[in-house]
């Protein structure tokens, strides 16, 4: 599946037309020099050994330049940064950016912290404000109380997220000191990593959250309340209410738990494209995450770097499936083995 | 009704009218019915689908939504009005005063949770207990409605047992609080034939034990005469045909009761005899017309002077004691007619 991926993200560069060996070397270019960086990163083998020393390099490391068989382990155990003029990328190496040269790990483990920040925050905020609001109108089903929350909902997932953003920095940064004698009710956004400066990281993270938050708020409200309203029709609610328990469990504890499998099937998947970066958000924000880093890369063909995070993209992916699949087995004792 | 004499009855339905708003115009599903039921009596309530049946049930409940039907008359029970009661008031009632079991005990069992937990919710609403008691409770329970090994079953969730056992486990979770109604919505209906007789005998044994009044709503005519003192028919919301057992089992009169037991398979008959169904479909019980409900699909009707059919709604009459009857029919008539279509049926009922 991820090797699928791989091998079609390298063709697509190699019918290209465009060289990579051109771009790193710069300003100055001399064919001179771009035979060399050519030859530095292996650019100069043929594709297949490329994407074998790809492949290779992320559990076992690789040297560049290259020399030796495509399909050995080279140096699992090195931490030498340069041996014999040669530079080792340790495991796990997706390679190095064409554009800054920079290890690829490094930049995406860079990225990380920010996107995951976000990611969480909006997260949290989406599934709570979503499924509340989505019970609420399933129980106030065609009164006004349901009707509102759901024209909010649809225009809350007809904006355009860096609609929402914009406006957003408008009324909450920009807004507060025109009004009120350069009060700020927050400052401009300026990512600062947690460990360094919790309070800016913290402010910085809350507008992003709430604007990707919307959208998706917008979408579980709708979804959930489709869920409630078909599990509150169902014969054990009926049940349940026979036996006399209070409102609130029979909605909560047998209506919503019910419904619950299609919610977090589509919240693992929205989480882990969460984690992918956000790019409108991200650039909106000013936000140095995946998102954002990976537009760039596009922008610049740098075939490493989104090699990289196309894959790191698609483990969270795969791994967010996984979790849905071992929490359907948690919420639903049918689909357990046994 | 049947003794209703010295004592108010445990159960008395007074003039119950539960109407549904819709788009298409209100719904009266239940159109004024009036029944009586002591403790450790039996009351079936047979008809259609769409006869108000379930309907009537579930009001007494208080099962049906307030705010989406309007429902009114009287459903006294031990002397309390539980139509004026208020939803609190009927949550508290309900599971331990008065229950119910539904058809489908596959659908109607949460599947998500263990019938351990099911039966200990259950437990824990209506009395103050620790979880370690009501868990041996709900185990005794389980026990006494015949689930062996009990005590591992407890574990399992609903789809690991077979339907009989659900059922089963339905019943010991109706009668965990010990209620003093038990209403059985057609309890039998989701079964295998030969689980359904275990299941009836179930709740016959059950019911004498506490001491319970049960109604049980049904469209089969056989459950009715396993289990019932006193039988009430009811056809587009209302009750045509009401006695004990052997009035309206043996001797019906109303030509819709005729219709129903000539419509069902008999053993004592020769398996060449055709089933006789009834002709044309239940009445949509918007905007009733003035007259009999059953009045279209009756073959008897023209025999009746003046249109009255059609035009005066029979009232709900004494024939014998203990035996109302809604219809137009001068009384020597009707039994002709049962004569002629069910005399298997009579002989049959004064050979038991």
């Amino acid at each position: 599946m991820l090797f699928a991926l791989v091998i079609v993200t390298f063709l697509m560069f190699a019918i290209l037309p465009a060289d990579p060996a051109a771009l790193t070397c710069g300003k100055n270019c001399t064919p001179e020099r771009i035979e060399q960086s050519r030859q530095r990163l292996g650019l100069d083998e043929p594709l297949m050994s490329q994407l074998g020393r790809f492949v290779i390099g992320i559990p076992c490391g690789r040297y560049y330049p290259a020399d030796g068989p495509v399909l050995t382990c080279p140096a699992l155990s090195s931490t030498d940064k340069a041996v014999n003029g040669q530079f080792y990328c340790a495991v796990p190496c997706l390679g190095y950016s064409f554009r800054t040269g920079e290890d690829v790990t490094t930049l995406i483990v860079q990225a990380m912290p920010v996107t995951i920040s976000v990611a969480i925050g909006a997260f949290i905020l989406f599934l709570v404000t979503g499924v509340l609001l989505g019970i609420f109108a399933a129980l106030r089903r065609g009164r006004w109380q349901d009707r509102t929350a759901m024209g909010a909902a649809l225009v809350g997932y007809s904006f355009p997220s860096f609609f929402i953003g914009l406006v957003l920095l408008y009324l909450v940064v920009i807004l507060p000191p025109k009004l009120f004698n350069g009060w700020q009710l927050l400052p401009f956004p300026a990512y600062e990593p947690l460990r360094t400066n919790p309070t800016a990281w913290f402010q910085t993270l809350i507008l992003p959250s709430i604007t990707l938050a919307l959208l998706y708020a917008a979408f579980y409200a709708r979804l959930t309340r489709n869920q409630m309203l078909e599990t509150l029709g169902e014969d054990y609610i009926r049940t349940a209410r026979s036996k006399g328990l209070p409102e609130r469990t029979v909605i909560f504890r047998h209506g919503l738990r019910a419904g619950l499998t299609p919610i977090v099937t589509a919240a693992g998947l929205d989480f882990a494209f969460l984690l992918g970066g956000a790019v409108i958000v991200e650039q909106i924000f000013a936000l140095p995450g995946l998102g954002r880093m990976t537009v760039d890369a596009v922008d610049d063909l740098d075939l490493q770097l989104i090699l990289g995070t196309v894959l790191v993209t698609s483990v969270f992916v795969l791994i967010a499936n996984l979790i849905v699949d071992i929490l359907y087995a948690v919420i639903d004792p049918r689909v357990r083995l046994t | 009704m049947t003794e209703a004499t010295d004592a108010a009855p445990y159960l008395s339905v007074r003039n119950l009218v539960v109407e549904f708003p819709t788009e298409d115009g209100i719904v009266r599903a239940v159109d004024g019915i009036n029944f009586d039921l002591n403790r450790g009596q039996t009351m079936a309530i047979v008809g259609e689908s769409g006869s108000g049946k379930s309907v009537t049930s579930q009001a007494i409940l208080g099962l049906i939504n307030r705010k989406a039907a309007s429902i009114s008359g009287e459903v006294l029970l031990d002397g309390v009005d539980l139509v004026a009661e208020s939803d609190d008031a009927l949550r508290a009632l309900r599971g331990r005063e008065m229950a119910m079991i539904f058809q489908d005990p596959l659908s109607s069992l949460h599947p998500f949770y263990k019938i351990g937990k099911q039966l200990v919710e259950a437990i824990r609403v209506h009395q103050d207990m620790s979880k370690a008691d009501a868990r041996k409770q709900a185990i005794e329970m389980l026990e006494k409605v015949g689930i062996p090994s009990a005590d591992r079953r407890i574990d399992d969730y609903p789809h690991q047992l077979s339907g009989g056992m659900r059922q089963r486990v339905m019943i010991g979770m109706a009668l965990v609080n010990s209620p003093n109604l038990l209403i059985a919505d057609e309890p039998t209906t989701a079964l295998d034939v030969t689980v359904q007789a275990q299941i009836l005998d179930l709740v016959k044994t059950l019911q004498q034990e506490f001491e319970t009044a049960l109604i049980v709503i049904t469209h089969d005519l056989g459950v009715v005469a396993e289990v019932a003192d006193d039988i009430a028919v009811m056809y587009g919301g209302r009750i045509v045909e009401k006695g004990t057992i052997d009035e309206v089992y043996y001797r019906p009169e109303m030509p819709y009761t005729l219709g129903l037991l000539a419509s069902m398979p008999r053993m004592d008959q020769p398996r060449t005899t055709r089933l006789d169904p009834i002709p044309g479909q239940p009445p949509s019980l918007i905007n009733l017309p003035a007259g009999c409900v059953f009045r279209p699909r009756c073959p008897y009707s023209d025999e009746v002077p003046d249109n009255g059919c059609l035009e005066v709604r029979p009232r709900l009459l004494p024939t014998t004691p203990g035996h109302d009857v809604r219809c137009h029919l001068p009384v020597e008539r009707r039994r002709e007619i049962a004569a002629e279509r069910l005399g298997a049926v009579t002989n049959a009922g004064e050979a038991r």
